[in-house]
């Protein structure tokens, strides 16, 4: 009996596809966000929120994912921004494929911003890197204050929790400074923004937080763009 | 959800290993999963098993072997094993640690056999 060593990682052709993405997007200057949540916690209310805030002349693109339906790219495509919806049939995360071949039809250089919405789900979507700058997990106030000890490795992979439906806080049992504990005793430092969709009441944050994180991630763009 | 996915990236990597030990047949692959890794070991095995259930591979074991969340302390230096989410310093109580493992989710090695005069006929049926 010989034992091979193989030491390699087990998603090595989607780990592959997303390196070759982040360049892609470091050479263009694009800041990527990949968005997760479980279903229903708001992802595609907060990319509505975005779109609206942002000015028209935004260079910005969202890729969004479900099992089924186009019903999220109509919801944003009210908003004039390139919008593609990726459907997965069943799968129930993205891959790095899959960003490769919905991203054909856009001119990278026409963009600065790509917004994906993953597929609802707080596991799979953990473990499929996309080329992001940075994952942002979404925890709703009517889902458990303990989620992010119960999901660790999103809230572990997350630089951003956003809490949205601060709004419904008065009506249900959701203890929000102890969500905010559990998601900092899985990733200590972990930056976290509190928001209502509805209300919009928190929102500043949001953009503050996307409005820097595009600005530190763009001189390194300019670098590769002029060299 | 995943791991009848990762299960297969799995048995490909051993099928393209195998290309290059001409003469044998794999037996086991071992594999390394993170606890932070988002993977249930004991669905990538069930999913593992019926993958190969009815093919030439049916025989290929699969190694699991779990890693614990680790972090190196800043002010001290001390590696640690991280519990219940615990990522202070059990030495010095700093904490300023960082993560250093407990996301893998790689494959470690493939154990292979040399055919033998017994195994040729079992392995070579089709």
């Amino acid at each position: 009996m010989d034992r091979v060593p193989l030491e390699r990682k087990v998603l090595s052709e989607n780990d592959r596809i997303a390196a070759e993405l982040r360049v892609r997007f470091q050479e263009h200057g694009i800041f990527c966000l990949n968005l997760i949540s479980s279903p229903g916690s708001g992802k595609t209310s907060l990319l509505e929120r975005t779109l609206e805030a942002l000015p028209r002349h935004d260079r910005v693109a969202v890729l969004t994912g479900d099992i089924q339906t186009e019903n999220d790219a109509n919801r944003l495509k009210r908003f004039h921004f390139r919008v593609k919806q990726i459907t997965t049939g069943g799968t129930c995360h993205l891959d790095a494929r899959m960003i490769e071949r919905h991203l054909a039809d856009w001119k990278l250089e026409d963009l600065d911003l790509l917004l994906i919405e993953n597929v609802g789900n707080l596991v799979c979507p953990a473990s499929y890197d996309l080329g992001e700058a940075a994952k942002v997990v979404v925890l709703s106030v009517t889902e458990g204050d303990d989620k992010p000890l119960k999901y660790p490795s999103i809230f572990f992979k997350s630089d951003l929790l956003v809490l949205n439906k601060i709004d419904l806080l008065p009506y249900v049992p959701f203890d929000i400074d102890a969500a905010a504990d559990n998601a900092r005793k899985v990733h200590p430092g972990m930056e976290i923004v509190k928001v209502s969709c509805l209300t919009r009441s928190g929102l500043h944050e949001w953009m503050m937080w996307l409005g820097q994180r595009r600005r530190a991630h763009k001189p390194l763009a300019q670098d590769t763009a002029s060299g | 959800m995943h791991e009848l996915g990762i299960a297969n990236s799995v048995l490909e990597a051993v099928k393209t290993e195998m290309g290059r030990h001409p003469g044998t047949y794999p037996c086991k692959v071992g594999v390394r999963i993170g606890e932070m890794a988002a993977i249930d070991p004991e669905s990538l095995r069930f999913c593992f098993e019926v993958i190969i259930q009815d093919t030439d591979l049916e025989s290929l074991e699969l190694g699991i072997e779990v890693c614990p969340r680790r972090h190196r302390c800043r002010v001290c230096g001390n590696d640690f094993i991280v519990r219940d989410y615990d990522s202070r310093c059990p030495q010095c109580a700093s904490l300023e640690t960082t993560c250093i493992s407990g996301d893998e989710l790689e494959l470690a090695y493939l154990e292979v056999e040399e055919y033998g005069p017994s195994t040729v006929g079992a392995k070579s049926s089709q």
